[in-house]
């Protein structure tokens, strides 16, 4: 149920995410340049690329935290980094995003932090609040950890619960920065089964960023892999299909060290 | 005769065969002992076209042997030298030749800028930091400016957190400094006034004071040590820990969310504690007149009403309140600009209190200029 059944009819043939000649970086420094691609809605799709190639800096820039120096992104169809602020706060209703961190607010307990999105997005009573929060923390396993604070929960609840505040708006998008980072293989496993049944039950669009190569062949349904020299895109395409097809010993090298592991592709 | 152990050494060893001249490095090499120098081999060198370097009976190494190794190796550089380190052990020649060339460039790039640019920059920051204090002053008014139309959404139990927080919990502080102004202050006054005869407008003295200045004054100071640093550490901490990204991401200002309630709370609990901290600098006075210049308490109270009327405790209300809005917005804003590291909160703190404290000052004199074109 990504965002209104209505508006999702009037956007059903925009992509969910367009970005057009995009350069970013901080402090004067470039660190992507040019950078074009497009998300179809519903689909599962991972930035990749090595460590400080600017995969999250790429993702920053799409959710608005960091201006892009050139170029624009836009958000089902709609103007997204060049529109006013009140617009672009109106549009992150249809957005929810997991930090690297989890980021949950350490001064609300978990159920305050999945009611958060609700209590300014919306109209509803403080009961339906309550319930929502509590069905989305449900739906992640943490039903019984509602009144828990974030500092009091483990680092994979941590992490589901900031999931689950992603989710409380029910988003069209969702943004994941290295949402396997830090935890163990059964929890990894696990979290990417809930988020491959969220894309599949709610049709949700999914831009991940991750270097996690098993979570990348499972999940992914396209790639873009960014390079730190090339300071943008340097593949495109279904991982599985890049493996087999690429000639880019950079591509190669990187979606091999997967297969070296014995690793199901 | 039991045998001693016989402690290994860095060794080396050189032999000259026609022009070459081998070297052979054993023992037990470690960075902490004393490592042989090649300079007091290389001096009685002569007619060398080729060094060989090889170990033999090589217990232990480490850096230093490396640093020797290099040291030849440069020597054999600057005399024109052939060296051959191909009997070394593998992973000890591996990183002999990933080390090649290390000592070429110059060890330190000096970082330093000139006096000029020093200047510069430090004018650009000047002015980057006054646009950010002007801008997050205007964002808040607009927070505030939203907020009668957002009534429902205001977070009204963190307003009541706030608030106790920097009201109820710094009243003992408060007391305590309070009272010891008040003190310092008729103590002061005690013995010039004594000279005079005029005993009784030590109550004057210290209550004009105290309720004009010294009131307002230190409950700002205190309040600015404690209640703006820790704003300053809370939204620092926060920023580091992605959770103000997390609010901005969902649509949710951060003015809204965490600077308004702080705002408030310092803005209603600044007046209140400011109205304590006059009682309690009167009592401060009141005790010292009763002890040094035997004034009863019943006389000091009616000298100090008479002394005081509402526009002196208006006008330090007025102070407070101005005061508690300059440090809520100190250490707000210091706490949104800080830097995304442990390090980073804490300058963020340090910066909030010393902002803080600027700008009360700043604000107490144009008070003080403007009560006196206006008579008050």
């Amino acid at each position: 149920m990504p965002a209104l059944p209505t508006e999702n009819m009037n956007q059903a043939k925009a992509a969910a995410i367009q970005a057009k000649g995009l350069s970013s970086g901080y402090e004067g420094k470039l660190i992507l340049s040019d950078i074009n691609f497009s998300v179809r809605q519903g689909e599962a799709f991972f930035i990749i690329g090595g460590s400080g190639c600017g995969k999250s800096t790429l993702l920053r820039t799409l959710v608005g935290l960091n201006t892009p120096q050139e170029g624009s992104v836009d958000i089902l169809g709609k103007p997204f980094s060049k529109a006013d602020l009140p617009t672009r706060r109106a549009q992150l209703r249809n957005i929810g995003m997991l930090f690297q961190s989890s980021a949950l607010w350490s001064s609300l307990t978990l159920r305050q932090n999945v009611a958060l999105p609700l209590e300014e997005h919306t109209a509803l009573t403080r009961r339906e609040i309550d319930e929502i929060s509590m069905l989305k923390l449900a739906q992640l396993g943490l039903k019984g950890y509602e009144d828990y604070y974030p500092a009091e929960i483990s680092g994979g609840m941590k992490k589901r619960a900031g999931l689950a505040r992603a989710l409380a708006l029910d988003p069209a998008i969702v943004f994941f920065d290295e949402p396997w980072a830090g935890l163990d293989p059964i929890t990894s496993r696990k979290l990417n089964h809930q988020i491959k049944d969220i894309q599949q039950t709610f049709g949700t669009t999914l831009v991940i960023v991750s270097h996690e190569l098993e979570s990348i062949f499972e999940l992914a349904d396209r790639v873009i892999m960014l390079d730190k020299d090339a300071k943008g895109i340097i593949a495109e395409g279904n991982p599985h299909a890049l493996l087999k097809s690429t000639t880019d010993n950079r591509v190669k090298d990187f979606l091999h060290r997967g297969s070296s592991n014995n690793h199901p592709v | 005769m039991p045998a001693t152990s016989k402690i290994l050494l860095a060794e080396v060893s050189i032999e000259t065969t026609n022009k070459s001249l081998e070297v052979c490095v054993s023992g037990i090499w470690h960075i902490a002992s004393k490592k042989p120098s090649w300079s007091q081999y290389s001096t009685s060198l002569k007619d060398i076209d080729l060094v060989f370097i090889k170990t033999s009976g090589l217990e232990a190494w480490d850096s230093s042997l490396l640093l020797f190794l290099i040291e030849i190796k440069t020597w054999c550089k600057i005399h024109k030298i052939a060296c051959t380190t191909s009997a070394l052990p593998t992973r000890m020649y591996d990183l002999l030749e990933n080390l090649e060339g290390v000592y070429d460039s110059e060890i330190a790039k000096p970082r330093g800028e000139n006096f000029l640019a020093t200047v510069g920059i430090a004018t650009q920051q000047a002015w980057f930091n006054l646009k950010g204090i002007l801008g997050f002053i205007g964002e808040a008014c607009l927070g505030l400016a939203r907020l009668p139309s957002r009534l429902g959404k205001f977070r009204w139990r963190d307003w009541i957190h706030q608030m106790q927080a920097c009201g109820v919990m710094s009243l003992p502080i408060v007391s305590l400094i309070s009272f010891l102004v008040g003190l310092t202050l008729a103590y002061q006054a005690a013995v010039e006034l004594r000279q005079f005869g005029a005993d009784i407008f030590i109550a004057d003295i210290v209550g004009l004071s105290v309720v004009r200045e010294m009131g307002p004054m230190m409950a700002a100071i205190i309040l600015a040590g404690r209640t703006g640093a820790s704003f300053a550490a809370t939204i620092g901490n926060m920023r580091a820990n992605e959770e103000i990204d997390a609010l901005e991401v969902l649509g949710i200002s951060a003015i809204d969310f965490l600077v308004i309630p702080r705002l408030l709370a310092l803005g209603l609990m600044m007046p209140l504690l400011t109205l304590y901290a006059n009682c309690v600098g009167i009592l401060g006075g009141m005790v010292v007149a009763g002890g040094i210049l035997q004034i009863p308490p019943s006389a000091y109270w009616i000298e100090t009403q008479s002394s005081i009327d509402l526009t002196d405790l208006g006008t330090g209300l007025l102070k407070a309140t101005t005061f508690g809005l300059l440090i809520g917005l100190s250490g707000c804003m210091r706490g949104l600009q800080s830097e995304r590291s442990a390090e980073g909160v804490g300058k963020a703190t340090t910066s909030a209190v010393v902002t803080a404290i600027l700008l009360i000052i700043i604000a107490d004199s144009l008070f003080a200029i403007l009560f006196h074109a206006l008579g008050i």
